[in-house]
Parts: C-alpha cells; structure tokens; sequence
C-alpha cells in the first residue's frame, strides 16, 4: 500500500486533509451497482424496441390512416378489417366513467384525511385504503361481473352481462386510493402557516380546505389525476372481464364494449403464428397504448415535482 | 351564519361519502367473495389439479406455480432493486444529466400498464430468445414489472436515513461505500423491506403479463422453473370465464386463497413497519 505510507507517519505536515481513499474492490462494486441501475434503462429500450418493430412491419401491411382512421375493427374476420377506433372509443369510455367515479371520491377522501380525521382514525383508514390498493384485478373483475352489474341491473339500468359501465365504476373504486395517497401526500406538503393563517382570520375548515389547502396543492391534485387517467387506459383485467370482447362504436355505457388492453390480452391467449399480421396488430395497439400512457405519465411526473420543489 | 353552517354540514356529509364508497366496496367485494367461494373452500382446491368437472377440480399447479414466482422474483427484484437504490441516493451525482435521465425513467416505468411488460415478455423472452412459454420468463417479466417499485420504496427509505449518521462514518475515516454498507443500508432495511414485500405482493396479484407469456393454459403436474405453468391469478381469470355456475364459485375460493396470501403479506408488511422503524 505505497499510497498510505506516503501520507502516514514521517512528515505529519504534509497530510492530505479529505475523503478517505477508497478500498480495495469498491470501485468495482460501484460499478455492480451502476450496472443494475442500468437494467432499468435497458427495460425501456427493451419494450420501445419490442413494440416499435413489428408495429412498423404492420403499417407498411396497414397505413396508419386506415389504422387510426377506420372505425371496423374485425381483425380475425375475413375480410380483416383494421379501424383502432371502436378500441379507443371502448378505452375512452371505461377511462371517463372510472374518473367520474375516483376523482370527486379519491379527493374527498385526500381531503378528509389531510384537513379532518384525527390521527386516531387515520391510522386505521390509511391501511384500510391500502388494502384496497392491493386487491388484484382479476378480484375487481369479479367484482364487476358477479355484482356490480346485478346490482344494476336491479336498480333499473338494462346493462348487457358485459357493460362497460360496471367495468369502468370498478376500475374508478379501484383508483380511489391512487388519487387520495397522491393528493393527499400534496396537501400534507402544504406548510402549516397557510392553515393557521385562514384561521386566524375566521375562515371554517371548509373554507381553508377548498380555498387555501386545494389551491395551494393543486398541482399534485392534478398528478394525481392524470396517474389515475393514465393507470385507467392501461387497466386490463377488469375490462376483459366486466366489459367484454366486442369492438363497438358506440358511446352506449351499457353496451359490451372493448378496449385496447382488453385486445390484447385476448389476443395473446390464442395461439397466433408469429409473423402473421393478427400477431402485430397486438404491437401496433401496444404501442399506441403505450404512447399514450407515456404522455400522461411523464405530465404527472412533472406536476408532481412542481409541488415538491415549491414546498420542500 | 345558518348558510354557513349547512356548507360546512353538507362538505363533511360528501367527505364521509367519498370514504364510504371506497370502504363500503371493500367490504362488499370481501362478503362477496367470502359467500360465493366458501363452499369449494376444501382439501380438493389444494391438492387436485384443474378439471373439467368443477367437483374435482383443484388450483395445486397454479398455487405451486404462484409460490415459485414469488420466490423467484424476490431472488431477482430485490436484490437489483436495492443496489439501484443505493447507487442513486448515495452514489450518484444528481447534478449530471445521465443520472436525472435514470430517475424520470424509472418514474415512467412504474407507470407502463403491465399488459406492455407482458408484450415486452412475448417478443423477447418466449419468442426472441425462444425461453418459450415457461414460469423463468413470467417470473422475469414480473421482475421487470416491479422493479421501479421497489427502486422507489428503497430510495424513500435510504433517504429516510439522517445526513448525521453518513458525516459521522465519514469523519470516522470510513470510505463512503463502508459508510454505506454498514451504517446506511442496515438503518434503512425495515424500510426496504415493507416496500419489497408490497411490492412482490403487488407482483403475484398480476394476471395480464402473465396471460401474454403463456400461463393461461392446462397445466395438471407440479410447476418447474423451465416447465409450462398456470398463476393463481391466471387460473381465476380461466375460471371466472367458464359458463357452469360452479366454476364462478371455485374461482371464488380460489380468490379467498389469493387474497389469503396477500393479506399475510401485507399484514408482514405492516409488522415490519411497526417493530423495527426507527423514527429519526
């Protein structure tokens, strides 16, 4: 160890004051690390590379006109047809209903939770809500076709045994503790003077909340938002089960309906030969799926550092 | 002032119904589940494999199945995803492009619906490098898939950890990876460990990635790594979608298993928390 018996010992005058020289194999172990960080890189490359390739092999069969522009979609039927729009119409309407259902709900409960329950209570709802975070989708699919839709059924609504109306009220249940953990994480970052503050001028705590706490949090509320809006397009399994296969252009809520993710998973249950343009529909739908999913993520990434950077 | 009043009165009524929805669902999906499943709860869902005859028919390959993926994907996604953890918060320089490029993406990829890892899976694992239709692929593509998670869930917890306690390493003459690996790390393990198991139970509720590697198919023999296999959650979906009223049922019961196995990890996860968290 040339290096140490250079600083150490015979002129006491000369020692380097600093950070200590690394060890034997850390740098090496530094660069283990770096490697698995890198892994996550490689992941997006990965799945733009997977979808990418064979979604450009399937518009050179089908344009993208035809693609986006068409509203049949039978693309096992002959003669095969290839109009994506009764697929996003299906997507659309599962995403409006779900965020008719887990925006007002999802803040309320934020709300609730940041400006109202005592903490006593919070530490039992908090987990309470977790839970239902962590209820698998297939569970919620159930959910959807063994008793959301009777249960409509019984108070007068004539929905189909698939509909897209109780899909797309599970999906919003199932997103209500996204939008209430985001939101509220946001309201919690809001500096306490503000609070004090309304009170101290007389405000009522529904004033503080909806016209100081909501303001000043609003950008993470919106984050909150959009995650769910983008967690609802990628939803699978409860629409597969609740909402059925049948592409319909129709804005009908009680009709089956299916969305891109629902296509896709049918898809790949059946054995499709590889290379035959069924099998890259599922590419070209995938990529699109995951286009749009990208934007909506990357505007909640933004949103929710604006909150982080004005308050922490 | 009476107009006030009310306001205040009818906010709180909406904030109570925004609570009672979620809960109320909660508790309605958990009856449910519980009535219609209880029934085909037996010996037989545990030790027979599926059949065509819902009084015969067992979940064994799909539990065995399910048991071996979260092994599988604990041994891979932990481990990776702590020492990506680690190199962001305690190595990695944040002012250089490179790194905050790292950041966004792992934040994106949380994000991607997990239907997309599934077609990630298809096209690389069981058709470009031709693993084929095997547990090793889904339990590689669930890795994937909760990798961003548990990154996420570690770095909160590394940050969680006082500046006080590296400077003390530091002025001690520890190098910065005995620091660390000593100091840091073993103080933020309660932490990463709650995340990690959130995680993997996050990962054997997955049915869609899955599905599109393949697991959604007849499989009546004890899973191996390299071998055809069917997920709990696969053979619920198979199940739901059968037209005999008892099927509906057994996919009940095999969802109380489900939930069964997540409920003691989530309640792990909890105690975890609970016991060993160091406030700061």
């Amino acid at each position: 160890m040339a290096s140490h018996d250079a600083t150490a010992g015979a002129r006491p005058a000369h020692r380097r004051l600093g950070a200590v020289r690394p060890r034997r194999g850390e740098a090496a172990g530094k660069a283990v690390l770096a490697l698995c960080a890198f892994l996550s890189i490689l992941t997006t490359i990965g799945i733009v590379v997977a979808l990418l390739e064979p979604a450009l092999e399937f518009f050179t069969e089908i344009s993208p006109v035809e693609f986006y522009g068409g509203t049949d979609w039978a693309p096992l039927f002959e003669p095969a047809r290839f109009g994506v729009l009764p697929l996003i119409v299906g997507t659309l309407k599962i995403t409006v209903i779900a965020c008719l259902v887990c925006v007002p709900f999802g803040l309320g409960a934020a709300i609730y939770m940041a400006e109202y329950a005592r903490p006593a209570i919070r530490s039992v709802l908090k987990p309470a809500l977790e839970i239902l975070a962590g209820i698998p989708t297939v569970v919620f699919g159930y959910f959807a076709l063994t008793l959301v839709t009777p249960l409509l059924r019984d108070i007068g609504i004539h929905v189909d045994v698939f509909n897209a109306l109780s899909a797309g009220i599970v999906v919003g249940v199932m997103l209500i503790p996204t939008v209430a953990s985001v939101s509220e994480d946001a309201m919690q970052a809001v500096p306490a003077g503000l609070r004090q503050g309304a009170f101290g001028l007389g405000a009522t705590k529904f004033q503080v909340s909806t016209r100081v706490i909501v303001p000043a949090a609003i950008s993470g509320i919106i984050a909150s938002f959009v995650l769910a809006i983008s967690r609802a397009v990628g939803e699978t399994m409860i629409v597969a089960i609740g909402a059925g296969l049948l592409p319909t252009m129709t804005l009908d809520p009680r009709l089956q309906t299916e969305t891109m993710t629902a296509f896709i998973a049918a898809i790949g249950i059946g054995d499709v030969p590889t290379g035959s343009v069924e099998y890259k529909t599922i590419f070209a739908v995938g990529l699109t799926l995951f286009l749009i999913t990208l934007a909506l993520n990357l505007f909640a990434i933004r949103m929710v550092r604006r909150f982080r950077e004005v308050y922490e | 002032m009476r107009g006030r009043a009310l306001r205040e009165g009818s906010f709180r009524g909406f904030l109570y119904l925004s609570l009672a929805v979620g809960l109320v669902a909660l508790g309605a999906l958990l009856v449910q589940v519980v009535g219609d499943g209880f029934s085909f709860l037996d010996g037989v869902l545990f030790s027979n494999p599926p059949s065509a005859n819902p009084d015969r028919a067992g979940a064994r390959p799909a539990i065995l199945a399910t048991i071996w993926l979260l092994g599988l994907v604990l041994v891979f996604a932990v481990p990776v995803g702590v020492a990506t953890a680690v190199y962001l918060e305690e190595f990695a320089n944040k002012d250089r492009w490179h790194n905050r490029m790292l950041e966004l993406n792992i934040q994106n990829l949380a994000g991607v619906p997990s239907i997309v890892y599934g077609i990630l899976g298809l096209a690389f694992l069981v058709r470009g490098i031709g693993l084929g239709r095997v547990l090793l692929a889904g339990a590689l593509i669930l890795t994937l898939l909760v990798l961003p998670t548990v990154i996420i869930a570690s770095r909160e917890a590394l940050r969680a950890v006082p500046g006080s306690i590296r400077q003390g390493g530091l002025a001690l003459g520890a190098t910065p990876w005995q620091v660390t690996f000593r100091s840091v790390v073993p103080a933020a393990l309660p932490g990463i460990a709650t995340g990690s198991i959130l995680a993997l139970s996050r990962a054997i509720g997955e049915t869609a990635p899955l599905i599109l590697v393949g697991a959604l198919t007849y499989v009546a023999f004890d899973p191996t790594p390299l071998g055809a296999f069917t997920a709990l959650p696969v053979q619920i979906f198979q199940w739901i979608g059968r037209p005999q009223e008892d099927f509906r049922l057994l996919a009940a019961a095999a969802i109380i298993v489900l939930l069964g196995i997540l409920l003691t990890m989530n309640a792990a996860a909890i105690l975890v928390r609970n016991k060993y968290q160091r406030k700061w």
